[in-house]
């Protein structure tokens, strides 16, 4: 099972070797000249040239990229081009931000997604089970910013019963922050919800189709137990599977919720880099989106492991 | 005396999907006195297990209880509420499903899974339910009853898995078992070990049994009277010696007249000598395979080997038979020859030019020359391609026909293999299993090949079923021209078809020659130790074959698959001590085309199995 693990966190940096080349790719093609976009107008070419000289925009692209990712690897993250504050600094505190949100959502998502998926598989074909489906199924069919502005409409314009904006979080107010974060949260659990009630639906009906469950009901054991002691834990594989890229679409999936909240996370941050053309915050920011994505479905894998004797334990 | 299980003119409906309610039990009445085994027989579709699950009040998914009454004792099983049902579910009845590989939740040890019952139906709990459990796994004569009870299900063989659901059955000392052709997946070999385990532990308890199966040979041995079965009707019942000796009713002598006489050189039909003046078209030479992939630094050791230097020649027009218990290699041996599974070493020739090792190299001559058949025709067809789309695919492939031409080649196909030509317009859904299978060798013979692989092509099938498709086989070999390599665990159907037959132990050939000469002593011990494991067709085999040393030195330990020197010591009744560990057998000539690989000398292997027979 170790080998298996550690197979999984070595393709895992392999995985993030490569992303940090399309990274780097990715931003040299991007258009517009960084030192241009800098000085504005205003440049001369001499202090074009100088300012380029500074940044290292003179060298060929795999000795920019090596160096980038050497400074990269020491912790060296740099500064941001476009205020000269520490990409650290900076892209720690809306990483703060975002996690938090993200953290938020999964609080009320998971219980509820998957209280309602083995419910649904429960009783199949039910009126609840289809009631859930066509619900769930509507909110995966609305794009989240239409879900956002609804929300904003309903619940901020006309009820006025939460603000439509969002400062940041303060840990102080610990509460009113999340009153006041309600409705990006309810928009982000409403994009999640769907996956996961779908795939526990799906995963737990398929094991409870399986010759061991009918031997379960022959031994007398009651539906509840058969559902919890019996289905769950050969169901876990997909499940987890499907959490981990819902936890990982929370972190690096909210651009738009938190631009039509404007609320300051990283999100917010990656499109205003794209915006003022800051390549080495772009670089930072997509670099901890796809490090999470990553991470977590490495441990999603690691969970799927855990949960099957069957790659626990060798014959 | 007051039967324990009452079942009265039971009546059980089925739906298929989509499809409207139809009987399929039309009213069934069992009665099951304390203590008695009861059989439930006749092919598959006869309704025994629907009947059987009724015993339990339970009907699977789309079939439900139309009318009739079930009495467990004096109690209505059927009408009594969900909550009673429940407790009687594994305390007074108990069920043992056919394939315990799958009726045992993977996700759970085997230990909690016995325990389980005994704690839901408040015999036992926590530590006195463990020790209980444990206790059980010893009475089933398993293994190291302590260390398997906290092993997960995929750690035990086969037979043990087997043995563990009847533990887990018996766990509330039940007041009747259903068994639900508790042996049928097993090897010949493990189902002497689990029969004897069931019979012994009902005989020792004094359970009453009801036991369903296909198998009058099986039945023979462990029930007092037997209940024969057609489409969801009781045809005949009897005490068990009367059925075997005097049946009453047609169907059943149909059924009796089915099983197949035990393997012998009497019932070995083939008189041809294929390797008399010959080539061979295909050898096979010294082929080594591994499932285990090579890692970055290490080495492959010879123990992760499944084949070890297997060595081969198929001649034009014969049937070669390879056979030998399940895992011994036979099916990978296949894979290789097809070039679906590439080996680590040696050679394959057809028509003496080497073959490349994967199909993707072979040019498409080479593989229209060899086809392959598989067991199952439910995974080998395509769910989503008509049949003539299934057919027509090696006629493009290796003839390039189209258009009306190839339609016509697929009716002409259709017809060979005894289908009407309409089938070519269905999806294989729409098919029953015997003429999937049917398509399967339509879709082989397309090619016009000169060999086919048939890798357990009638284990799928009912016996009635499976004797038509191997008819027909016998048929198209004749007409065809075709060489078959028949790969299969049923020796005795084996015996009706080979010219020759060649036998695998742990992934090596032990035994070689003429179907006669294999068949008939002197051979390998485990040949030997196969053909005594058939069962005969008559009460007492069981006792019998228990008695013999080969049976018991068969049962007394699990294959060792990579045992360097001779891998079937450990349960080889002649075994020589300190020679078969460390020497590997010789080859020994027996006869013209005989060859053994044994220490024993042909005088010597002559003489013990005269005694035996």
């Amino acid at each position: 099972m170790l080998k298996l693990i550690a197979k999984r966190l070595f393709v895992g940096l392999v995985t993030l070797l490569a992303i940090s080349v399309i990274v780097f790719a990715g931003t040299e093609i991007l258009p517009g000249d960084v030192a241009q976009a800098v000085l504005g107008q205003a440049a001369t070419p001499e202090t074009l040239a100088a300012l380029r000289a500074t940044l290292g925009l003179n060298e060929p692209a795999y000795v920019r990229y090596f160096i980038w990712l050497g400074k990269f690897l020491t912790g060296d993250l740099g500064v941001a081009l476009t205020n000269g504050m520490p990409l650290d600094r900076i892209v720690g505190q809306r990483l703060i931000n975002t996690i938090y949100l993200a953290l938020y959502a999964a609080v009320v998502a998971l219980p509820l997604a998957l209280g309602l998926g083995l419910l649904s598989a429960a009783w199949p074909e039910s009126t609840f089970d289809r009631t859930v489906s066509s619900v769930t199924v509507f909110f995966i069919s609305i794009p989240d910013f239409v879900i956002a502005l609804i929300l904003v409409l309903i619940f901020a314009v006309e009820l006025g019963w939460f603000p439509a904006i969002n400062p940041r979080p303060r840990w102080s107010d610990f509460f009113p922050t999340l009153g006041a974060l309600v409705l990006p949260m309810l928009t982000l659990v409403l994009s999640v919800l769907a996956h996961i009630i779908r795939m526990t639906r799906a995963a737990v009906l398929d094991v409870l189709k399986q010759a061991y469950i009918e031997m379960a009901l022959l031994k007398g054991v009651s539906k509840k137990r058969i559902i919890i002691k019996h289905a769950i834990p050969n169901a876990l594989g997909p499940i987890v599977n499907v959490i981990a890229l819902n936890l990982g679409y929370l972190i690096s999936g909210v651009v738009i919720v938190e631009v039509v909240f404007s609320y300051p996370g990283l999100g917010r941050l990656m499109v205003d880099s794209v915006v003022f053309r800051d390549v080495p915050q772009i670089q930072v920011v997509a670099m901890v989106f796809c490090a999470f994505y990553v991470a977590l479905n490495i441990l999603a894998d690691v969970g799927a492991i855990m949960a099957n004797p069957r790659l626990r334990y060798a014959k | 005396m007051t039967p324990l299980l009452r079942i009265e003119g039971l009546v059980v409906e089925g739906r298929p999907p989509s499809g409207i309610w139809v009987q399929t039990v039309n009213g069934v009445s069992v009665d099951v006195a304390p203590g008695e085994v009861v059989a439930l027989i006749g092919e598959s579709g006869a309704g025994k297990t629907t009947v059987a699950l009724g015993a339990l009040g339970y009907t699977r998914p789309g079939t439900r209880f139309k009318a009739g009454k079930v009495y467990l004792e004096d109690r209505e099983v059927l009408t009594m509420s969900p909550r009673d049902r429940r407790d009687l579910r594994g305390k007074d009845v108990a069920y043992v499903a056919q394939s315990a590989q799958s009726a045992l939740n993977p996700a759970i040890p085997i230990g909690e899974q016995i325990a389980e019952s005994l704690m839901l139906h408040g015999i036992a709990d926590g530590n006195e339910a463990m020790k209980r459990s444990i206790d059980l796994l010893d009475l089933l004569d398993l293994p190291d009853p302590k260390a398997l009870a906290h092993r997960y299900p995929h750690q035990a063989s086969g037979g043990q898995q087997q043995r563990i659901m009847m533990a887990m059955a018996m766990a509330c000392q039940p007041k009747l078992l259903v068994l639900d052709e508790p042996t049928t997946a097993l090897d010949v070999t493990t189902q002497i070990e689990v029969l004897k385990a069931i019979k012994d532990v009902i005989r020792e308890r004094g359970t009453a049994a009801l036991y369903v199966s296909h198998d009058l040979s099986v039945v023979a041995q462990i029930a007092d009277r037997i209940l024969v079965m057609n489409q969801g009707a009781v045809v005949e019942e009897g005490p068990t010696a009367d059925i075997l000796a005097r049946p009453q009713k047609e169907y059943t002598r149909t059924l009796l007249g089915a099983v197949k006489p035990k393997p012998s050189r009497d019932v070995a039909l083939s008189d041809w000598n294929p390797a008399a003046g010959q080539k061979p078209i295909l050898t096979v030479k010294g082929i080594d395979a591994t499932y285990i992939k090579p890692g970055m630094f290490q080495k492959i050791e010879r123990e992760q080997h499944v084949l070890h230097d297997v060595e081969l020649d198929v001649f034009p027009r014969e049937v070669l038979a390879v056979v030998g218990e399940s895992g011994s290699g036979k099916s990978t041996l296949a894979r290789v020859i097809a070039g679906l599974h590439g080996p680590l070493g040696g050679e394959i020739t057809l028509d003496g030019e080497v073959l490349p090792a994967h199909s993707r190299q072979r040019t498409t001559e080479q593989l229209r020359r060899i086809q392959i058949i598989f067991q199952s025709p439910d995974q080998s067809l395509n769910p989503e391609r008509r049949i003539d789309e299934a057919i027509g695919r090696p006629l493009e492939l290796y003839f390039g026909m189209k258009g009306s031409e190839k339609q016509d080649r697929i009716a002409e196909l259709l017809e060979m293999v005894g289908l009407d030509p309409d089938y070519a317009g269905r999806f294989p859904a729409e098919l029953s299993g015997g003429q999937r299978q049917r398509i399967s060798i339509a879709r082989a013979f397309a090619a016009k090949p000169d060999i086919i692989l048939c890798d357990e092509v009638l284990s799928s099938l009912d016996t009635v079923v499976a004797a038509r498709v191997l008819d027909l086989m016998r048929q198209l070999r004749e007409e065809h021209q075709v060489a078959y390599v028949f790969i299969s665990h049923d020796l005795s159907t084996v015996a009706s078809i080979a010219d020759r037959v060649a036998v695998m132990y742990a992934g090596r050939i032990v035994d070689a020659g003429l179907t006669k000469e294999v068949f008939s002593p002197p051979h390998h011990p485990y040949t030997q130790l196969l053909i005594n494991s058939v069962p005969a067709l008559r009460q007492g085999w069981l006792e019998d074959v228990i008695a013999t040393r080969e049976a018991s030195a068969g049962m007394a330990s699990n294959v060792m698959l990579h045992d360097p020197a001779c891998p079937f010591r450990v349960r080889c009744p002649l075994v020589i001590d300190g020679k078969c560990e460390s020497e590997p057998p010789p080859k020994r000539e027996m006869g013209e085309h005989h060859v053994v690989y044994c220490q024993h000398t042909e005088a010597e292997l002559a003489e013990h199995q005269r005694l035996v027979e």
